[in-house]
C-alpha cells in the first residue's frame, strides 16, 4: 500500500522509444542472465526492463576461463557472448521471461549485419518489447579489428539494414572505447535508431605480478563498476548534447543517487549491471529512492528531471 | 535461496589465520545442503566489489556456520567483524553434494580435505552419519602444518576414521592429502562400495580425482573459484567439462561440486 501511495506522489513511468517502462530502472544485458537466475530473489514485474543476456544466431561457447577477475572499484569481464543461440533463447529462456508481466528487450549480436537483420527477423515474431543492438562487446574476435560500434560506416550498416527488417524498437547499445562517443550515436540516430544505450565496457587488464601473466584467459577483458561511472556519465552527457533519441544511460550505477546523476545529465532510462552481482537488491533500492527523491523534492514526474542539468553558461 | 542481514553470533579464530563464524540465518540454515555456499558481501563499500563465497560448515536450527582463511583483502575484512554485526547473505547456492545413489550399497564414504575445503565435508560426515549410521567414513584431512589442521575431532566425535597429513609432517602422514589418501585405500577394493568426495585445492582434487578414476571409485569435488554473480548469471566462472568436444558449466549454479570424470583439467 505504501509502495502504491509512493508512486501515485512520484511519477517514474516514462516512455522509451515506444516502450512503456513503469520505471526507468532496467537492468543491463549480461548482468541479468535470462532473469530466471535472479527471479527467487526480486520482484521482476518490479523492474523497468528487462535487458536479456546477449544472443547470437548460433549457441556459442564464450571464452576460456579464467574470464573474470575483481579490480580496485570494478570488474574485468572476458566472457567472449557465451548464450544459448537464437532457437535455444526462444525455446528454453522466453516462455519464463513471458511470464512476468516486466517489458522485455532483446539484446542480439551477430558477426555481420545479415545476421543481426536474421536475428531481428526471427525475433520480431515474439512478444518481445524490443532490440538492443549490442555492437560493442569488446571480448570477441572482429574480421576488421575493430568491434562495429568503433566504426561509423559499420554502425550505420548495421542498424539501417536492421531499421527495414524490424518496427521493434531498436537501441543500439555503444562503445566507450571511442575517440568520440557523441559522433557514433549520432550515426545511430541518422541510420534509424530509436534509442542508444550506453556504456559497455572499457576494453582492460590485469596482471599478476608473480607469474607476470595477465589474469584474463584472453589478456584484455571489458571493465565495469563503480570504477567507470564518471566516465559513462561523461559520454552520456555528451550525447544527450548531440542527438534526439532517447539515452539509456548505465556505468556503475550502484545508487539512487547515481542514477540520478545520468538522468540528470540525458538519460532518459538508466541500468544497472555490476550492481546485481555485488546486490541483487540494487535496481528496487534505486526504484524506492528515485521515488523518494522525487517525493522529497516536489518533482511530480521523472520525466521533467530528464536533461535538466544546470549547467553555468561559459 | 535467500538474501538476509544475517547476524553475527561468533567470529572467532581457531587456528592461525583461521576463523570460524556462526551467523543466525534461519531460512538459509532451513535450506542448506552439505557442499552448498554463502555468498556474503563483507562490507557495504565497494573495496572489495564483489561478494565472497563460503561453503557452509555447518547448519543447525537458526544457525549456519563457515570457516574461513584470511588471503586477501575480503576475508580480513570479515575477520575484523565483531559479534553483532550484521552481513549481508545470499543462499545458499549452488548443488551440493550427491547422496550416494544406493546407500545400502555403500560402506566406505572417503572424504579428502585439503586446508579448508575440510568444512563443507564436516557438513556431509554430519549429514550421512545421521541418515545412513550404518556408512563407515574415513576423513582424509590435510594441511601444512600441525596448527593448520581443522576439524579432526569434530571428524571423530561422529564416528568418522580419520588419517592426518601434513606438508611439514608436523603430524600424521608427511605429505599432501592426496599422497595419503592413495596410501590409505583399501585393497583389495570392492568397487561398488567405495564414494570420494573432496574438497580443497584444484591440484588436490586433480589428483584425487586420478587415483579413484584407476581406482574404479566415483568421485565428487568441490570446486573453488573466484565468484561474481553466484547465481548463474554472469558467466564468469565457468569450468571446462567433456561434452561431444567440450562444453562449459557453472561452478556457481551447476557445482560447486562436480563429478570429478566430468571434468576437464
Amino acid at each position: 500500500m505504501m509502495r502504491k501511495s509512493k508512486e501515485k506522489l512520484a511519477n517514474l513511468a516514462i516512455d522509451l522509444a515506444g516502450i512503456s517502462l513503469r520505471n526507468p530502472v532496467m537492468v543491463a544485458s549480461g548482468t541479468f542472465g535470462y532473469g530466471e537466475e535472479y527471479a527467487e530473489l526480486l520482484d521482476l514485474n518490479r523492474l523497468g526492463a528487462i535487458v536479456t543476456k546477449t544472443i547470437t544466431l548460433k549457441p556459442r561457447l564464450g571464452n576460456e576461463p579464467p574470464r573474470i577477475v575483481e579490480t580496485a572499484y570494478g570488474i574485468l569481464n572476458s566472457i567472449g557472448l557465451q548464450n544459448v543461440g537464437l532457437n535455444g533463447f526462444i525455446r528454453d529462456k522466453l516462455p519464463f521471461l513471458k511470464k512476468y508481466n516486466v517489458p522485455l528487450i532483446v539484446s542480439i549480436a551477430g558477426e555481420t549485419p545479415e545476421e543481426y537483420v536474421q536475428l531481428a527477423q526471427r525475433l520480431r515474431r515474439e512478444e518481445i518489447e524490443g532490440l538492443e543492438l549490442n555492437l560493442s562487446c569488446p571480448n570477441i574476435k572482429y574480421e576488421r579489428g575493430l568491434m562495429f560500434a568503433q566504426d561509423s560506416q559499420a554502425t550505420h550498416r548495421v542498424v539501417s539494414k536492421v531499421r527495414k527488417a524490424t518496427r521493434l524498437p531498436l537501441i543500439v547499445k555503444l562503445s566507450p572505447n571511442v575517440t568520440d562517443i557523441a559522433s557514433l550515436a549520432k550515426v545511430c540516430e541518422e541510420s534509424g535508431a530509436d534509442a542508444v544505450s550506453l556504456i559497455n565496457t572499457f576494453t582492460a587488464m590485469a596482471v599478476d605480478v608473480e607469474s607476470r601473466r595477465p589474469i584474463l584467459r584472453q589478456i584484455t577483458g571489458g571493465l565495469s563498476g563503480p570504477a567507470i561511472k564518471p566516465i559513462a556519465l561523461r559520454m552520456v552527457y555528451e550525447v544527450y548534447k548531440k542527438v534526439k533519441i532517447p539515452i539509456v544511460g548505465m556505468g556503475g550505477i550502484m545508487t539512487a543517487s547515481d542514477a540520478l546523476e545520468f538522468i540528470m545529465a540525458g538519460a532518459r532510462a538508466v541500468a544497472i549491471g555490476t550492481g546485481n552481482f555485488v546486490d541483487p537488491r540494487i535496481p528496487i533500492k534505486v526504484i524506492d529512492g528515485i521515488s523518494e527523491y522525487m517525493i522529497k523534492h516536489g518533482i511530480r514526474n521523472i520525466k521533467s528531471i530528464v536533461g535538466s542539468l544546470r549547467c553555468r553558461e561559459s | 535461496m535467500v538474501q538476509i542481514d544475517a547476524k553475527i553470533l561468533m567470529n572467532q579464530r581457531i587456528a592461525p589465520e583461521r576463523y570460524k563464524m556462526v551467523l543466525s540465518a534461519p531460512e538459509i540454515a532451513r535450506q542448506a545442503n552439505p557442499g552448498q555456499f554463502v555468498h556474503v558481501r563483507v562490507c557495504e563499500g565497494y573495496n572489495p566489489l564483489l561478494r565472497r563465497p563460503f561453503s557452509v560448515h555447518r547448519a543447525k536450527g537458526q544457525k549456519i556456520e563457515i570457516l574461513y582463511k584470511v588471503v586477501g583483502r575480503g576475508t580480513e575484512i570479515l575477520s575484523r567483524k565483531k559479534n553483532g554485526e550484521y552481513l549481508d547473505v545470499l543462499g545458499p547456492l549452488g548443488n551440493g553434494y550427491r547422496s550416494p545413489s544406493a546407500p545400502s550399497k555403500i560402506s566406505d564414504i572417503i572424504l579428502v580435505a585439503g586446508g579448508t575445503g575440510v568444512a563443507s565435508l564436516l557438513f556431509l560426515a554430519e549429514s550421512l552419519s545421521r541418515t545412513s549410521p550404518e556408512l563407515s567414513i574415513l576423513a582424509i584431512i590435510g594441511a601444512k602444518d600441525k596448527d593448520e589442521l581443522l576439524c579432526e575431532g569434530d571428524f571423530k566425535r561422529l564416528g568418522c576414521r580419520v588419517e592426518v597429513a601434513t606438508e611439514n609432517g608436523t603430524k600424521g602422514y608427511r605429505g599432501l592429502a592426496s599422497d595419503l589418501f592413495q596410501e590409505c585405500l583399501p585393497l583389495p577394493v570392492d568397487k561398488a562400495k567405495q564414494v570420494v568426495f573432496a574438497c580443497g585445492p584444484s591440484g588436490m582434487l586433480k589428483r584425487v580425482g586420478e587415483i579413484s578414476k584407476k581406482r574404479h571409485f566415483p568421485c565428487w569435488v568441490s570446486l573453488e573459484e573466484h565468484l561474481a554473480c553466484g547465481v548463474g548469471a554472469c558467466l564468469g566462472c565457468v569450468v571446462k567439462v567433456k561434452g561431444s568436444n567440450y562444453t562449459y558449466k557453472r561452478v556457481c549454479r551447476d557445482g560447486p561440486v562436480f563429478d570429478a570424470g566430468e571434468l576437464v583439467w
